[in-house]
């Protein structure tokens, strides 16, 4: 009999749910007097350094119809390319900056908005620079384990042009599906990064 | 204890696929590409960590957290456990979240439409941070079975909602929790969607008749374990094991 390692194996996943919203965003839907403010609706602080911008989009199933029940996190440096926790080894990440940012979809509309900052730049293992970058992570009902993708800027085409990230993706075709065209509202940066699950156009989602 | 090697590559085949037809919305929200395998860098190995200071003293308390006029209607359980990594080493600092129906199986959402009536004194919703020995609980009441428009005559298992964050985004993980005995487990299309029996099995919580409350509540224990991370075995001897 050979020796054990010892490990555990990780909790399976399951899907969130229509009904995510009761954990994740209580007073969205109007269970209030729990707690005050639902988690991550604010990222950015009166103080924050960098560029302020919106990101916004949908997000479709394969047949072209945007989620009304998804929840969308995202993940992401500050304006110096820090990150805003206890892992970050490299500096001190912008205190008047969270990083992280949770929004249910629209019921109506299906689009989500996150208010955030444009993020610096971050290396690869190796040292090399990686393009500027928002992690994305999409639970919804229908969706067994979360779904792991990136959103790029469509203002950084030097930087996208040598991120190693996505000069891993064989088919050339399908990096756009990364990047976020940048359009102006009222003098504020808008990035629209709309995300398919499936089908024509199947944006691209990691296994990291 | 090593925090900075990478995190074990996630097991697949150990979770469910992204297609699992006999859950009929998995169908068009699944991808149909291969995902793109992107070892960690920074931006998944960081991850946001909550403190104690954003829990309130009934966020883990579904029997009072919502009350109204008295107590929820249905039977009264603790659910408690622990947050582990693949390593066994406990996850301290990690907040929970958790959701479910009601006794009755109906959910408080504005968008749910089952017919069983609506708890008063019960909202669904809680959260906690684990100790330092990775411990949480919670009170609650135990979840009713609920009806769903999947087949024509299916209901999930009685279940609590999950959503944990470790120390990093790599980690992020939602599940359900089921209850040790109910048959309706095996026959649920969103639990064997899991291809793994063992798989199930560590999805579903012991019944624990030595943590009761006395003429009070039953207890249910539930572990979970959160993805472990490579100790650096040659690049940085001095973080070892």
């Amino acid at each position: 009999m050979v020796q054990k390692l010892g490990q555990l194996k990780e909790s399976p996943s399951q899907t969130a749910g229509p009904y995510v919203h009761i954990g994740a965003t209580p007073n969205w839907v109007e269970i209030t007097g729990v707690w005050k403010e639902d988690l991550g609706l604010v990222l950015v602080g009166p103080e924050a350094k960098g560029e302020r911008i919106v990101v916004k989009g949908r997000i479709f199933d394969g047949s072209g119809t945007p989620l009304k029940d998804a929840l969308v996190e995202i993940w992401q440096a500050d304006a110096q390319g820090l990150y805003n926790s206890p892992q970050e080894r490299r500096g001190r990440a912008d205190p008047h900056f969270t990083g992280w940012g949770r929004q249910p979809v629209d019921g109506t509309t299906g689009e989500y908005r996150f208010e955030t900052i444009k993020p610096g730049r971050v290396p690869f293992p190796d040292g090399r620079l990686m393009a500027p970058h928002i992690t994305f992570w999409i639970v919804a009902r229908g969706i067994n384990i979360g779904l792991h993708t990136r959103m790029y800027f469509g203002d950084e085409e030097g930087a996208n042009a040598e991120c190693p990230v996505l000069a891993r993706i064989e088919h050339k075709v399908r990096v756009p599906t990364l990047i976020a065209p940048r359009s102006e509202e009222n003098g504020l940066a808008i990035y629209t990064f709309d995300i398919r699950l499936q089908g024509e156009k199947e944006t691209v989602f990691f296994d990291i | 204890m090593s925090d900075q090697g990478s995190f074990y590559q996630r097991d697949r085949s150990w979770h469910p696929p992204a297609f699992t037809p006999q859950y009929k919305t998995s169908v068009l929200r699944s991808p149909q590409y291969p995902l793109l395998s992107l070892e960690n860098t920074v931006s998944e190995m960081t991850g946001p960590v909550f403190g104690h200071d954003r829990i309130g003293p009934l966020d883990n308390d579904l029997i009072r957290n919502y009350a109204k006029t008295g107590d929820p209607i249905g039977q009264r359980i603790i659910v408690y456990g622990r947050v582990l990594d693949e390593n066994a080493r406990p996850v301290p600092g990690a907040l929970l979240e958790f959701w479910q129906a009601n006794a009755g199986g109906r959910y408080r959402h504005k968008k749910e439409t089952y017919l069983a009536a609506i708890d008063p004194n019960f909202g669904g919703c809680g959260r906690t941070i684990t100790d330092q020995e990775g411990r949480y609980s919670f009170r609650t009441i135990k979840p009713g079975a609920y009806p769903w428009p999947n087949g024509v005559n299916d209901w999930r298992p009685a279940h609590i909602h999950f959503s944990v964050f470790g120390h990093a985004f790599a980690q992020r993980l939602i599940t359900q929790m089921y209850f040790e005995g109910d048959p309706m487990i095996w026959q649920c299309p969103i639990v064997t969607t899991i291809p793994d029996k063992a798989a199930i099995e560590q999805l579903i919580a012991a019944l624990d008749r030595n943590n009761t409350i006395h003429m009070d509540a039953l207890a249910y224990k539930f572990d979970i374990v959160l993805r472990g991370r490579r100790s650096t075995l040659f690049e940085n001897r001095q973080e070892g094991n």
